[in-house]
């Protein structure tokens, strides 16, 4: 019986082929998504990395809806241009609490995950509104729509308990304080301001959007994007450290 | 006293999904009256009125039908069962035309950004992933449904199995679409690409998925040939595959069971290989496996010769299909994913060249003694030129994996060139060219309406093509040089938004090559149209039956 005879056994059997489909299928997978769950080495040890404040999950969330990752990588390559251009090269565990990931495959505007701090709120807003207000030759579509819609902030702490359950370290204080925590981040007079840095280290405290009042989308984009890349202190980080 | 006469009763199948879809009813209408958020309530009455819908099609269609059941047999040949397969064919030269024409204008918004409209429902971001699901899933999908439900029954020679199971899916389909692409444009998406659809829509699809791999199965397993044909493997492969991927990509927590947002479950660098695990086997197993069974049915029979090698289908299949699955991770080079998975992947990116040629050799020598005909048929000239588009994008993708070469190619439109040189060459026109079969066959038309208008689809697009993917080729290594570019002094050459400004031209062009391939599809359409409409029928004769290979 040769191999080619024995292969008459799947073409007459309809549930073997499928189960030999399957078998065959399941192996690539196996072999390299499995072992990420438990190599140490996939995510390395690295400090300043947290959660995002309700305000940046917000503006995070905005981010996902519009489809900013369809132009927008936030993935810096260890490549000498890219490096220079937009600064140190992303570590796995700067983007560990992000559900869904947003690394992004495709740079028709340029990559993001650095971008926090380079440019003032107001640079953003207006950008966000009408790109080639700053930028002439710009192709990003404009978003004027954000500054008048309003953050639901009585929803976030919901969002907060299912990232929780998903395996986001939010402590109960944070998710007790979630609506609070929204409105404290763009109210820096406020009397909150100061509870809110405590519960989210390094967390800007700013009207972003330079209107008084509720915290809009506008604020929640722009706060996202100040703090994108800024959670790791790259003078203090030894990449040696994390060769095991 | 009655007529002595079958009695006639309702299937369990009737009343059964009848009482499902009315339960599913009620259960919308109160989805839609606690919903959190207006695209879930929007949503959730769609379902109650679809479900509703539903519920009245199949009483109206019981009702309207007579007693008995149509017979699996008539005169001992296969009574096959074609109107799902009509709908699915209509539906996919809807979507297509859909989805070619959102893809013309986001590349227009690419050359000329005022397209946007500064709205939210207009806007590049959420238009682009509309341009995405109506192709692949819309257009692609619809072909794989019509033609696997086609070429099963024939080569099974079995009537499909269920009455209103394939109704099901070809209906609950097309509804999928219609959840997700309506909520694209709303804002509702995971944020994954080619998996943007949220939670209650992949709940749906994943009910539709299962029906439809019974459908198939069953027929498969009621055939009256000892062999299954090298078609339903690749038939097979794509529908357990992808509900694998699709379970796997998927697993979502919601916010609210009342709302449109959820989370997914895996985060950041885990999330990322589970994603281009998906993703690239989207393009494995529905954009590849799905077709590559279209033209190991349809090319032989186009061409009246057998399939060229038994034995090289046999190795193209499993070779395939086992190599296909480690790719994912060279959409990751040199990012935060571990090195040992990026080297296996672009290991078995450079391995899968093998297989793939291996197809297009089986697909391309079908046509030995038969090469005269590409003069004479423009649709099998079609279903030969998506092969030769095939060995292309399969040597290309495999050269783009190569970690220096993905250097330069990531980010840049070179992806972006190489996604159409296989989603316009391969996959579009080996399903046009399956269309133009399957149109006349399905409504029993002698042949198509006309000849000479395929021919002028075919040069349209063909131009249209090579426009599109030149433009990207040329764009994508310019923008990719420009990156990288150092002044003597050795500061970078170039700010950014030169890099952008550079694309202008290319932009236009690519919309241009774009605009061609809409008309194609818009003449094809009308050419399907009279087909259907003045077509001369086609007089029964008894079919002379070969034993499948």
């Amino acid at each position: 019986m040769s191999v080619w005879t024995r292969h008459y056994i799947l073409e007459k059997n309809s549930i073997l082929l499928i189960v030999a489909i399957i078998v065959v299928v399941a192996i690539g997978g196996l072999v390299e998504i499995a072992p990420l769950f438990y190599l140490k080495s996939t995510i390395e040890a690295v400090d300043g990395v947290r959660p995002y404040t309700p305000l940046e999950l917000a503006g995070r969330n905005v981010y996902v809806r519009e489809g900013c990752y369809l132009c927008h990588s936030q993935m810096v390559r260890p490549l000498r241009d890219e490096v220079e251009r937009y600064g140190h090269y992303s570590l796995a565990a700067e983007s560990m609490y992000d559900h869904p990931f947003q690394w992004g495959s495709k740079r028709t505007g340029p990559d993001l995950a650095r971008v926090g701090g380079k440019y003032s709120d107001s640079w953003h807003v207006t950008h966000l509104v009408n790109p080639r207000a700053i930028v002439p030759q710009s192709v990003m579509p404009g978003y004027p729509f954000l500054a008048k819609a309003d953050v639901d902030s009585a929803a976030i702490a919901s969002h907060m308990k299912t990232l929780r359950t998903i395996g986001v370290p939010y402590t109960e204080d944070q998710i007790a304080n979630a609506a609070a925590d929204m409105k404290a981040q763009v109210d820096p007079d406020g009397k909150s301001a100061d509870a809110f840095g405590k519960r989210y280290a390094k967390a800007v405290v700013r009207d972003f959007d330079g209107q008084p009042g509720a915290p809009t989308e506008m604020d929640a984009l722009v706060a996202y994007l100040q703090m994108l890349g800024t959670l790791v202190d790259f003078k203090l980080y030894n990449e040696k450290a994390n060769l095991r | 006293m009655s007529q002595p006469s079958v009695s006639k009763s309702m299937t369990i199948g009737e009343s059964g999904l009848a009482a499902v879809f009315a339960v599913t009813a009620f259960l919308c209408v109160i989805a839609a009256a606690k919903a959190v958020d207006a695209p879930f309530a929007f949503h959730a009455s769609l379902g109650a009125v679809a479900s509703l819908a539903a519920v009245f099609a199949i009483i109206n269609r019981y009702l309207n039908r007579p007693a008995a059941l149509p017979p699996q047999e008539i005169n001992g040949q296969p009574n096959y069962n074609l109107g799902p397969i009509k709908f699915a064919s209509f539906m996919a030269m809807f979507w297509g035309i859909a989805g070619f024409t959102v893809g013309l204008l986001i590349a227009s918004q690419l050359a000329w950004p005022w397209l946007n409209f500064d709205l939210p429902w207009t806007n590049f971001g959420r238009m682009r992933p509309l341009h995405t699901s109506a192709v692949i899933f819309a257009f692609g999908g619809n072909v794989l449904l019509a033609t696997s439900l086609y070429v099963v029954q024939k080569t099974c020679r079995a009537r499909l199995a269920g009455e209103l199971a394939p109704w099901f899916v070809v209906l609950g389909y097309n509804f999928f679409i219609v959840i997700a692409g309506t909520g694209y444009l709303l804002g509702v998406t995971q944020g994954k690409e080619y998996a943007e659809p949220e939670w209650y829509s992949d709940l749906w699809l994943t009910i539709v998925w299962v029906m439809y791999l019974l459908v198939f199965l069953v027929t498969v397993i009621k055939r009256k040939e000892p062999h299954i044909y090298v078609a339903n493997w690749f038939f097979f492969a794509f529908i357990v595959t992808i509900a694998v991927l699709h379970l796997g990509n998927n697993p979502t927590l919601p916010v609210s069971f009342f709302g449109s947002k959820s989370y997914i479950v895996w985060g950041g660098v885990q999330d990322a290989m589970v994603q281009w695990w998906y993703g690239h086997n989207a393009v494995g197993f529905f954009l590849t496996a799905g077709f590559l069974a279209i033209m190991y049915y349809f090319v032989p029979k186009r061409a009246e010769r057998p399939v060229y090698s038994y034995r090289l289908s046999i190795v193209h299949f499993w070779a395939l299909i086992f190599l296909y699955i480690w790719a994912g991770p060279h959409h990751l080079h040199y990012t935060a994913l571990p090195d040992w998975t990026q080297t296996l992947g672009m290991t078995f990116s450079i391995m899968l060249w093998m297989p793939s040629w291996g197809g297009m050799i089986n697909g391309l020598m079908t046509l030995s003694g038969a090469w005269d005909k590409l003069r004479t048929d423009p649709v099998l000239r079609m279903l030969v030129v998506s092969v030769a588009f095939y060995g292309m994008s399969t040597f290309e993708g495999p050269m783009m994996s190569i970690k220096v070469v993905n250097s330069l190619s990531h980010y840049t439109d070179w992806t972006i060139g190489h996604v159409h040189s296989g989603a316009l060459g391969w996959v579009g026109f080996v399903s046009f060219g399956a269309l133009y079969c399957l149109v006349p066959w399905a409504w029993n038309r002698k042949g198509l309406y006309s000849l000479k208008l395929v021919n002028w689809h075919f040069w349209i697009a063909t131009l249209g093509i090579v426009l599109y993917i030149s433009a990207m080729w040329v764009s994508g290594i310019l923008q990719g040089l420009m990156w990288r570019a150092y002044t003597s002094l050795g500061f970078l050459e170039y700010s950014f938004i030169e890099t952008v400004e550079a694309m202008h031209p290319f932009y236009i062009i690519r919309a241009a090559g774009g605009a061609l391939f809409l008309i194609g599809a818009l003449i094809m359409a009308y050419n399907l149209w009279m087909t259907v409409r003045v077509g001369e029928a086609e007089v029964q004769a008894p079919v002379a039956l070969q034993p499948a290979e």
